[in-house]
């Protein structure tokens, strides 16, 4: 390692994997050690880690700002309000959103799939008519549905994947027809990082009238999302998984869809006038948001955003793609390894088991090195049933990963290997 | 490998792992208890015969973790020709020392004391418990499965 300080021109010849290094610098957290080793985090999927930004921007408001939103006419209830708002708008910014009036503000996807399946599916959903959804959803994207389905007398049906752990598009046309009303997919797999074309999905859905809703938790930290360029009805994503706190969360609408639908919650905030013979509803986006919301929760996830706005999503793209590959690549060199999910097309998941040894020993022996990992079914119990297995381990990287990490991740296996060898 | 490590996967857990006694399906089982813990997604059913108060056969399947299968075996192999009530006292025997309420005692409860690892690992011990509450199930109630949740 060179010592002296960079020069404009060695950050230009060292590229991007110097700029991701810089990056790493900024998550205070990654900072500690665990077990008196550095701590190694790949459980990015599972729940990200915030920076110094978004932390300075969640205490600044508890410390300066804080007041409920939208209900006083004094100083700090105004500030608080404009940072709340500011932070919608960052939200309608980053995903490309026609209108800030199409972002609710809900405790995460999970309460956002459940408000769509509620509200919409409530009101729409007759006897015989179909949800699709496919084999690789998260539980969060498929027991709503249920819910919902036993209520109106519908029928969840799911899509087969292939072995690679991709979508079967051909099964997905098959089953796609004039019953189905709502399509529910994950843009990216949690449990083995399938990409889904969701683009082609969304298209192929529309010519059958039914509606769409992409589940985004996991391709918001990764991928470019463009709602209007996609053309989805619904995409709810999570703060936490991009680098913002928990407990925040979003469902993007279209506006003509999210009016004709029957609020979800009713409380303060959502109604224009309240009597007892009949209330009336406010305006989007706060029809949907009974109660006070998570106000530093809100701001916590519009800094998150400025900080990836300062990302290249297209050298990210690389930099995860690298590290996966070069994980991908050390990991098959173990005996008795195999990795769940090889489709084509992958976020920075990778989802394996390392025979004989269960995914919840592996847990706990890295953890011992300092590498934290998932184990376990992942709330994806239909894909481990896909693939024969109770539970992998799943290592998964964010922007501040890096080769050390993928090492240190290999030489923690290895361990294991030896004390069950 | 640390001495941690060495402490949680001791021999004597590695060796019930890699060849778990009493493993399989009891045809003649008077009580059949099915286990899971869902946070990891380990599955047991245990099988247990008894004949009067005495556990005269018992056995089990599944799938889980090291420490949740070298646990069931060790069980099985303990329990099997004690009497029921012996059994029920052992299950809160092993209940105390894996929750840090005794300290393992090796002239009780001998190899058992090998589970002792885990309690430095608060999340490992539902996997070293699991068998021994649907032990517990299987003589002292009606209900059939067990849950660790």
């Amino acid at each position: 390692m060179n010592a002296q300080p960079s020069t404009a021109s060695d950050t230009r010849v060292t590229g991007e994997r110097r700029d991701f290094a810089a990056l790493r610098a900024d998550f205070p957290i990654l900072k500690q050690a665990v077990h008196g080793k550095p701590l190694v985090y790949l459980d990015n999927a599972a729940s990200a880690q915030r920076p110094q930004a978004v932390i300075d921007a969640m205490v600044h408001h508890e410390q300066h700002d804080h007041a409920n939103v939208h209900r006083g006419v004094h100083t700090l209830s105004q500030r608080s309000t404009d940072a709340y708002e500011g932070a919608r708008e960052k939200v309608r910014g980053f995903v490309n959103a026609a209108s800030s009036a199409e972002i609710i503000f809900t405790r995460g996807t999970t309460e956002a799939i459940n408000l769509v399946a509620a509200s919409l599916g409530g009101a729409r959903l007759e006897v015989g008519d179909e949800i699709l959804l496919t084999w690789m959803e998260h539980h969060s994207n498929i027991v709503p549905w249920q819910l919902i389905a036993e209520r109106t007398g519908a029928r969840v049906v799911p899509v087969p994947i292939t072995t690679d752990g991709a979508l079967d598009m051909d099964a997905f046309k098959e089953r796609l027809s004039a019953r189905t009303r709502i399509v529910a997919v994950g843009h990216v797999s949690n449990a083995l990082g399938t990409i889904n074309p969701v683009a082609e999905i969304i298209e192929l859905a529309h010519a059958q009238d039914a509606v769409v809703l992409i589940d985004g938790a996991q391709a918001a930290p990764h991928l470019r999302v463009d709602v209007q360029a996609l053309d989805c009805d619904f995409y709810a994503f999570s703060g936490h998984k991009m680098f913002a706190p928990s407990g925040i969360g979003v469902l993007y609408g279209k506006a003509e869809l999210l009016n004709g639908m029957p609020p979800y919650q009713g409380g303060g905030e959502m109604i224009l006038t309240v009597d007892f013979d009949k209330s009336t509803y406010n305006t989007l986006p706060y029809k949907f948001e009974a109660g006070t919301p998570n106000i530093v929760g809100a701001i916590g996830l519009g800094a998150a955003i400025d900080y990836l706005n300062t990302v290249d999503f297209g050298a990210l793209a690389r930099h995860e793609a690298e590290l996966l590959g070069e994980a991908t690549q050390e990991l098959l060199r173990l005996p008795g390894s195999r990795i769940i999910g090889t489709a084509p097309h992958k976020a920075s998941v990778l989802s394996f088991v390392l025979d004989p040894i269960h995914a919840h020993d592996l847990g706990t022996i890295v953890d011992q090195e300092g590498v934290a990992i998932r184990t376990g079914h992942h709330c994806a119990m239909p894909v481990m049933k896909f693939f024969g297995v109770p539970a992998t381990a799943r290592a998964s990287f964010a922007l501040y990963n890096n080769r050390e990490d993928v090492d240190r991740l290999i030489a923690g296996l290895k361990s294991a290997l030896e004390l069950f060898s | 490998m640390s001495d941690q490590m060495r402490d949680l996967y001791r021999e004597v857990i590695l060796d019930h792992n890699r060849a778990p006694r009493n493993f399989g399906e009891l045809d003649d089982a008077t009580r059949v208890v099915e286990a899971v813990n869902p946070l990891c997604g380990d599955q047991l059913t245990l099988f247990v015969k008894t004949d009067g108060d005495r556990v005269t056969d018992i056995r089990f399947s599944g799938t889980g973790c090291a420490i949740s299968v070298a646990s069931s075996s060790l069980m099985t192999e303990k329990v099997k020709g004690c009497d029921c009530a012996d059994a029920l006292a052992l299950f809160e025997a092993v209940h105390d020392m894996l929750t840090g309420v005794t300290d393992p005692d090796p002239d009780k409860l001998e190899k058992l004391v090998a589970l002792a690892g885990v309690r430095e690992y608060p999340s490992r011990v539902k996997c070293a418990s699991l068998a021994w509450h649907a032990l517990k199930t299987a003589l002292s109630s009606d209900r059939g499965s067990v849950s660790t949740e």
